[in-house]
């Protein structure tokens, strides 16, 4: 790019930042009080639209003005809906607030608002560091992590393009498109950014690749097809932060020579599809995107393909079929998509995660980069942390820190006083480690050694009361229904695994299944062409490793040691401790199981029992009857009497 | 044409022409049409399959297959109360299938299907998101968190009770 055409790009640029820098700073200097609310998927199911409004009806009616300030998600899902109160006319710094319901949020504005009382029992922090109030940061859910990829999230406006130019945004894509592209790769490369996709492949030797291949037409695709039913991050990345997204592709397109680009998104996420289409629309009335991007001869096209909820098609060939109206099957690699890809063009295809880490790199250098992590996986990995566990929510931490310190430091640990059993990491393609690999760093190389892996960053919490064969079962369950069908191990081996692994859960197990399940899961891994198949065992294979002990107490004493098992456990009702008179089980069980002796105390009907375990928490705690055991012959029998059974029909 | 088919869906069917005029004719957009086509009726009646299939050139077979391949599509009308079951990892964990076989129970209909008078239908789906409230369950666009046993005969219960309620004004009316 010629000289001239730097200094253009950058004066239009410089335009535009004086615009966002204006917009923010009458935003903060607007004396009314601040409501940061945020509105991500996991705010709004929480109620936060709910609380959204109950602001609004209070502000009315109080008569105050303040500014509602809609954000992103923050991560702390545990806490939702969050809501952040800036009111600097009080004299108290910004306030978090956890789990704010329409009902505290009119008690917020009577007392906060108008009387400047910030009803510290509600608060969970200052998000500044003051001497009033003790900060977030003092929490280990808080300090521990670093935040790269979700730095913005939770803190702009996704849905106003300002907000993120004014934090620093698109700055990364003006400096690159002053740059010679060769240089950009070499700083992809120096900084080490391995695919956020779970393969960990180096991105900036894919870059080199596409850029090196000769086809002209070549195409970018942000593959934000995130499948694994239990992570949810790249969806939270498009709903708070979609420009960091595109500004990455941009620089991306630009880097390889392409003039197209695509964000290949799940139907499933409509709120995330609604965000990123307007992030576009405004990016190009900005001259952001589109034609002669800041006035250099660069242009860029980007649109939005909706994918139709099938997990396959996370990979890259299978993605590509969809895409030209194909089921979603992968193909033989090579030809690798950098080579030809979608109608047959070059395509770079990167994960949500990778290419959010992009614009930060830009801007702050390899080597700023390289700090965080480890030598050979830098930088942040993004983890959904879900299951029986304190915090639950996305937390970003370098990479190398340990699962103990994951687990247990900032998320809290295992709530219920339970013990700790194992961590499924990495969704379907994933596996199980227990205890003893607590220890282990959380990077790529040594997730893989331990058997499971990074995969989509999914990972499940599961305590003493969790059943291993039925997490294993779980998973394969779903693997099973998402093969494409297209290799035979895959399409029929799963079928028979969940098949066996569904006998041994309801005590039809027999010792030579075990072997079965082993052999069939390495034939799987061997005999299956995409990652699906390869990785479809690893949920078996490392719970055979770990929890041979389970497998075997189902298979040889007909024992659930979780009590998970349905058809290996029973409830019963403990005669000495059940009250006479109280009807608590009675009333909650769905299926009339629960009948009265003829003492008036309580009994089960075990032929009619379903095993939900309501009446469990129905039970007051004073008596604490129910009781649960496996397997379910311990479980004393308790006639029924006669009256009972003529009324009960 | 099907008997199963409401005078709106047929009208929506007749007018397909007018709709589908803002796709090309290529591949490409055979999915892009199914959406849409899904988005507006709620389903693929198998009328809507002969339709597309013939205005992007393809085999009825094709198109059917392509349909089938994604979960998105379904093929059977949704409910006018849908209820979606959430059986992510987490909801799982915290045992999202009871809740599931609760709503089969209740309602006399299997997961995928719809009752006979197209009140309620059910469906499972892969995480929603809000797993800190493990396990969940939507009601329409609603999510009801927490889930328990008898939390879902409240949510049908109180549906019926509405329904009753609006019946009975009409009448007064």
């Amino acid at each position: 790019m010629n000289p001239d055409t730097k200094e253009k790009s950058y004066q239009i640029f410089s335009g535009i930042l004086e615009e966002a820098q204006r917009r923010k700073s009458e935003f903060d200097a607007d004396p009314a009080p601040k409501i940061h609310i945020c509105l991500a998927t996991c705010g709004i199911a929480s109620g936060a639209l709910e609380t959204k409004k109950a602001f609004e009806e209070a502000l009315n009616e109080q008569n105050i003005k303040a500014r509602i300030h809609t954000v992103g998600c923050i991560g702390h899902c545990y806490a939702e809906p969050v809501v952040v109160i800036d009111y600097q006319e009080s004299g108290f710094p910004p306030i978090f607030y956890p789990e704010v319901t329409p009902g505290k949020a009119k008690m917020l504005v009577k007392f906060f608002l108008k009387e400047g009382d910030p009803r510290l029992e509600h608060v969970l922090g200052a998000t500044q560091e003051n001497e009033m109030i003790p900060s977030v940061m003092e929490f280990s859910r808080f300090n521990q992590e670093k935040r790269v990829v979700m730095e913005k999230c939770g803190h702009i406006d996704p849905e106003d393009i300002y907000d993120y130019i004014a934090d620093g945004g698109y700055v990364a894509f003006e400096k690159a498109l002053r740059r010679d592209p060769v240089e950009i790769i070499t700083e992809i490369q120096k900084s080490g950014l391995r695919g956020r996709g779970g393969a960990g492949f180096p991105t900036g030797q894919k870059w080199d690749l596409a850029r090196n291949a000769k086809e002209k037409d070549k195409i970018v695709i942000c593959n934000a097809d995130e499948g694994d039913p239990g992570a949810y991050m790249d969806r939270t990345i498009l709903e708070s932060n979609p420009h960091q997204v595109l500004e990455s592709m941009a620089i991306c397109a630009y880097t390889v020579g392409a003039e197209k680009a695509l964000v290949y998104v799940r139907s499933e996420y409509p709120l995330a599809v609604k965000i990123i289409t307007k992030a576009i629309k405004q990016a190009k009335e900005l001259g952001l995107l589109g034609k002669e991007i800041l006035g250099t001869t660069f242009d860029l096209d980007i649109e939005v393909f909706q994918g139709s909820g099938a997990f396959v098609c996370g990979e890259e060939t299978a993605l590509i079929q969809s895409i030209e109206g194909y089921r979603g099957m992968p193909q033989h690699r090579p030809p690798y998509p950098v080579h030809k890809g979608l109608w047959g063009k070059p395509t770079v295809i990167n994960n949500v995660k990778t290419l959010a880490s992009i614009p930060p790199i830009i801007k702050k250098g390899a080597a700023w980069y390289r700090k965080i992590g480890t030598e050979k996986s830098p930088g942040t990995a993004i983890f959904s942390i879900v299951g029986n566990v304190t915090h639950p929510g996305l937390v970003e931490i370098p990479m190398g820190v340990s699962l103990r310190t994951l687990i247990f430091d900032i998320c809290g640990g295992i709530p219920n006083k339970k013990n700790f059993k194992a961590v499924q990491i990495g969704g379907p393609s994933g596996g199980c480690l227990p205890e003893d690999f607590l220890d282990t760093p959380i990077d790529f190389d040594s997730l893989t050694e331990a058997g499971a892996m990074m995969g989509s960053g999914g990972m499940v919490v599961m305590d003493e009361d969790n059943c291993m064969v039925d997490v294993a079962k779980y998973f394969l369950d779903f693997t099973q229904n998402e093969s494409c069908g297209k290799c035979t191990f895959c399409r029929i081996g799963t079928m028979h695994l969940l098949g066996i692994l569904d006998r041994i859960t309801i005590g039809e197990g027999n010792p030579d299944d075990l072997d079965i399940l082993q052999n069939l899961s390495e034939d799987i891994k061997s005999g299956s062409l995409c990652g699906l198949g390869k990785t479809a065992p690893n949920p078996v294979l490392t719970s055979l490793r770990y929890f041979l002990d389970e497998y075997k107490a189902h298979i040889n004493e007909k024992r659930c040691p979780g009590m998970t098992c349905r058809k290996l456990t029973a409830y019963y009702i403990d005669l000495e401790k059940c009250a006479r008179g109280c009807d608590a089980c009675v009333g909650c069980c769905p299926v009339d199981a629960v009948f009265t002796t003829s003492n008036r105390k309580k009994g089960i009907d075990q032929v009619l029992c379903v095993k939900c375990g309501e009446c469990m928490v129905a039970c007051p705690p004073d008596y604490d009857a129910v009781m649960r055991v496996s397997p379910p012959e311990l479980a004393p029998v308790i006639e029924r009497p006669k009256e009972a059974v003529e009324e009960s029909k | 044409m099907d008997e199963g088919l409401t005078a709106e869906e047929i009208e929506i069917i007749n007018d397909m022409p007018s709709r589908l005029a803002d796709f090309s004719k290529e591949r490409g957009m055979l999915i892009p049409v199914l959406q849409m086509l899904q988005d507006t009726l709620g389903y693929l009646p198998k009328e809507v399959i002969a339709i597309v299939a013939d205005y992007l050139d393809l085999t009825e077979s094709d198109v059917y297959g392509v349909a089938t391949f994604y979960n998105q599509f379904r093929f059977n009308p949704p409910g006018k109360n849908p209820i979606k079951v959430c059986l992510g990892t987490a909801c799982h964990v915290k045992g999202g299938d009871i809740i599931l076989e609760n709503f089969e129970r209740k309602l006399e209909i299997k997961e995928g299907e719809t009752t006979p008078d197209r009140e309620f239908s059910i469906e499972r789906v892969a995480c929603v998101g809000c797993c800190a409230i493990a396990p969940v369950a939507l009601l329409g666009e609603t999510v009801h968190g927490n889930m328990a046993p008898s939390k879902v005969e409240g949510i049908i219960l109180r549906i019926h009770v509405e329904k009753e309620k609006e019946e009975r004004e009409k009448q007064k009316e």
